[in-house]
């Protein structure tokens, strides 16, 4: 796995080789994500950390993952704090910040300006989601999620639920999915069903995706459900949006009909998509997929910056704060500290 | 006409313009445009092979057919057309051209090289 100085635009900048190989690199990163464990490998290098979205978990992740590996962060939160607001050009500002960091992670609003910032960065770009184009990074967290809680990523039946029209999440996770020979099925109304030259794409590797509208008929053969938020900011008529708004929500009922292994992910934030109950479920697995992001993100950081890991021995050991005791492989991430 | 450029206002030679007629290659049919005192650039050639990856270039100077080849539609097409997405960063007046990759033929599609979406309407959105 080679990414030193790669750009990390989409899903497709990877081969399956690197996939796994950044999930590898993931798992041993979990104690240090944890703070269990200590390590400095990117100590001088600065993120450039533009966030001209509102972001949350993905910012804070970042941030999280440079600092626990040493290199300092600078960053930008809102668009109206920059020169962007002045009338600069996307291309301009990435120019002058490229000068002030070593690697810039991007969120923007406009599609395909994560290509564009690397076209004109010298240093690395890591796209941290572009309107509703893509967000490989949360796909990264998404099948490490799923492989720590299965074991494999080969031949899972994949319910994607939701919005498929714009949540870019699922886009990427899609594409992704294909590598590892996943049954995918699209469950969401037709006005947010999957774009048609996603649904393409997908074909082009050779999965059949199943459309439907209705959860029920397919909840009891996933393996992993993942359900999205509907976003309200991505509709262009309000009036479109409260006609599908609270179409799909996952409780304790219809989670009878699914398998006991079968995991529930969000990309977060959820605004009604989950009832509160299932978060003390063998299910829920959507708080342990944000805190993903911190190992994965820093597996990245990592191999994109060239940092040399020593892989101390552990001084202490925590386990899982985001699952009940004995629920399913992932209470095995000890693993992740062998040497 | 709208890719030659040509208009009432800025042109002095005849144009001609033949629907439907029978090529003389078997049973097939074909449209032709024919323009007067104009060779075409290597943009409009490139642009006629956008919306027809399959018409011919003849050039006829001094009554004989001096050149003739069909259009060829490269891997990479940048700058002729833009991007069909409006929230596509290519749209925003940075200082990019549009770039698309050809993913298919026949019927020619184009995809995004920055947003990564399918051109669509490839006709309406020459440059």
């Amino acid at each position: 796995m080679d990414l030193y100085d790669k750009d990390v635009v989409s899903i497709r900048d990877f081969t399956k080789d690197q996939i796994e190989g950044i999930l590898d690199l993931s798992e041993k990163m979990v104690p240090y994500a944890l703070g269990d464990k200590t390590e400095r490998t990117l100590d001088g290098k600065i993120l450039g950390n533009l966030f001209f979205e509102p972001s949350t978990r993905t910012k804070l992740s970042f941030e999280s993952a440079a600092y626990r590996l040493g290199c300092d962060v600078i960053d930008v939160s809102e668009m109206s704090m920059t020169s962007i607001s002045k009338g600069e050009t996307l291309a301009d500002t990435i120019k002058m910040v490229d000068a002030y960091c070593d690697l810039i992670v991007l969120r923007h609003p406009y599609e395909g300006s994560a290509r564009l910032a690397a076209k004109f960065s010298i240093n690395p770009v890591i796209n941290a989601g572009d309107g509703a184009g893509s967000h490989p990074t949360q796909t990264l967290l998404d099948l490490f999620t799923m492989r720590e809680a299965k074991g494999t990523l080969d031949g899972l039946n994949i319910v994607l639920v939701g919005d498929l029209k714009y949540g870019r999440t699922v886009h990427s996770l899609a594409e992704a999915l294909t590598m590892f020979g996943a049954k995918i099925t699209l469950v969401a109304p037709e006005s947010l069903q999957m774009p048609d030259d996603t649904v393409s794409l997908l074909e082009e590797k050779g999965c059949r995706p199943v459309k439907t509208a209705i959860l029920e008929d397919v909840i009891d053969q996933a393996d992993v459900l993942y359900i999205t938020r509907i976003q309200r900011e991505r509709f262009p008529d309000p009036a479109e949006y409260d006609k599908v708004a609270g179409t799909y929500r996952i409780d304790n009922a219809i989670l009878r009909e699914a398998k006991s292994d079968m995991i529930v992910m969000h990309p977060l934030p959820r605004v009604g998509e989950i009832a509160p109950e299932v978060d003390g479920t063998q299910h829920a697995r959507y708080f342990k997929q944000a805190f993903n992001g911190v190992p994965v993100r820093m597996a990245l950081l990592n191999a994109i910056l060239g940092g040399e890991l020593r892989w101390r021995t552990s001084t202490r050991s925590r386990r899982s704060r985001f699952l009940p005791s004995g629920t399913g492989p992932s209470s095995t991430t000890s693993n992740a500290a062998r040497p | 006409m709208k890719i030659l450029g040509v208009n009432e206002y800025n042109i002095d030679s005849c144009i001609s313009i033949g629907i439907h007629v029978q090529s003389g290659k078997g049973d097939a049919w074909k449209d032709i445009i024919k323009i007067e005192d104009r060779e075409l650039d290597g943009d409009t050639v490139d642009k006629i092979a956008l919306i027809a990856p399959d018409a011919t270039i003849s050039i006829i100077r001094d009554y004989y057919v001096a050149e003739k080849y069909t259009v060829k539609l490269d891997d990479h097409v940048i700058g002729l057309a833009r991007c069909s997405n409006p929230n596509c960063i290519t749209n925003k007046g940075e200082p990019v051209s549009p770039e698309f990759t050809v993913v298919c033929r026949k019927p020619t599609q184009l995809r995004c090289r920055y947003c990564d979406r399918i051109l669509v309407d490839i006709s309406n959105n020459l440059l």
